[in-house]
């Protein structure tokens, strides 16, 4: 609007623009980029929240302003520190050697008090055993089946089909027989935690003395990972109490790596599928996105490369 | 092929010619993305380890 009126009146002065300027030699600029700021700034702000609400925290906090974080409340529980757990890498499988030795450390150790009732025994078949493998150890636990033909329940041995065996009938005995705490199921426990597999082996080796002036009541640990930092779990993983079959040194913190390792593949089976389906269809995207900026560049060149030639009209001295 | 023209020329062996060259672009890639991806993870996967404890 405005630089129609100075193009018809410039006219006069012999400069016609025949394209409009994106800046002007005569007029004041303030209403064009004070717009032009202002939806900068809208679409700024919104790609900016949108972006920060997608990207993980691990990203971002980072770029903030520096906190003070060694002091968090300790009903938070102390940030986890981070591992370099090889199956975060974008095209890396799990360790499934130490998915074995994990279900190990798990079966000995922690499957006393907590249960995995969402894992089936066919689940670790080709992921960490083989099916003979599986089926002699379904089959050293006892299952309810029935009813049977005289209508009674009955024992059966455990089959591929049969879920993990519960530690406790059910949520009542097991808090009688923990202090009335409950201990969490653990099928999905890497997920349902902030921190991950980061605060999973954080917590199991982070039982310490509470520091002077914090007093835990008799039946609680202190652990400093644990939100509150009383935890009614008592410290379960010490240097050999598993033995390894496969030699690997079994002290205190390879076997919370490796029961780690093998609760985050409880908590995501899909894990190694989902990473290889990631990587052919971003290749494949990535091709496809690599076609479309030249398609587009052919389908634009007329246009991009068109001449727009003015010609004055022809002063007749009439 | 003298000239890959005579398959554009004709819708039905245009199609003929896309569904042929996706089965052999989808086997390829597959192919290929699975020899890259044993690649990076040996010694990591069950097929790696299982033959230490097939009977």
């Amino acid at each position: 609007m405005f630089f129609t009126r100075l193009a018809r009146s410039s006219r006069v002065a012999q400069w016609s623009p025949v394209r409009f300027a994106s800046t002007s030699t005569t007029a004041t600029p303030n209403k064009i980029t004070a717009s032009f700021l202002a939806k900068s700034a809208v679409l700024c702000s919104v790609a900016g929240v949108s972006i920060a609400a997608i990207v993980p925290d691990d990203i971002i906090d980072p770029l903030l302003p520096a906190g003070a974080d060694a002091f968090d409340l300790i009903e938070n529980g102390m940030h986890a520190p981070h591992q370099d757990w090889d199956h975060r890498a974008w095209n890396k499988t799990f360790d499934h050697q130490s998915i074995r030795r994990g279900y190990q450390v798990y079966r000995e150790v922690c499957a006393a008090c907590h249960s995995m009732s969402l894992i089936s025994w066919r689940n670790l078949v080709g992921v960490s055993h083989t099916e003979a493998e599986v089926k002699e150890m379904a089959a050293e636990y006892e299952y309810e089946d029935g009813p049977n033909d005289q209508g009674e329940m009955f024992k059966r041995p455990g089959k591929l089909s049969d879920r993990f065996p519960v530690a406790y009938p059910n949520e009542e005995a097991a808090r009688a027989a923990n202090g009335g705490a409950y201990p969490p199921d653990l099928s999905c426990i890497v997920k349902a935690r902030h921190g991950e597999e980061d605060y999973i082996f954080a917590l199991l080796l982070g039982y310490t003395e509470p520091p002077p002036g914090i007093s835990i009541r008799d039946g609680l640990h202190f652990n400093r990972y644990f939100p509150g930092g009383a935890i009614s779990m008592a410290r379960a993983l010490y240097d050999e109490v598993v033995d390894y079959e496969d030699g690997t040194p079994n002290n205190a913190s390879q076997l919370a790596k490796d029961v780690t390792t093998f609760l985050t593949w409880a908590s995501y089976p899909e894990h190694d599928e989902r990473k290889k389906m990631g990587m052919k269809s971003i290749a494949i995207m990535g091709i496809l996105f690599g076609l479309s900026i030249w398609y587009k560049r052919f389908k634009w060149s007329p246009i991009k490369t068109r001449q727009i030639v003015y010609k004055a009209p022809k002063v007749r001295d009439v | 092929m003298a000239n890959v023209n005579f398959l554009f020329r004709r819708s039905s062996t245009f199609v003929l010619g896309i569904f042929a060259g996706a089965a052999v672009f989808e086997i390829a890639f597959d192919e290929g993305s699975q020899f890259l991806w044993d690649s990076w993870n040996k010694g990591r996967q069950w097929k790696d380890i299982r033959s230490k404890y097939i009977q």
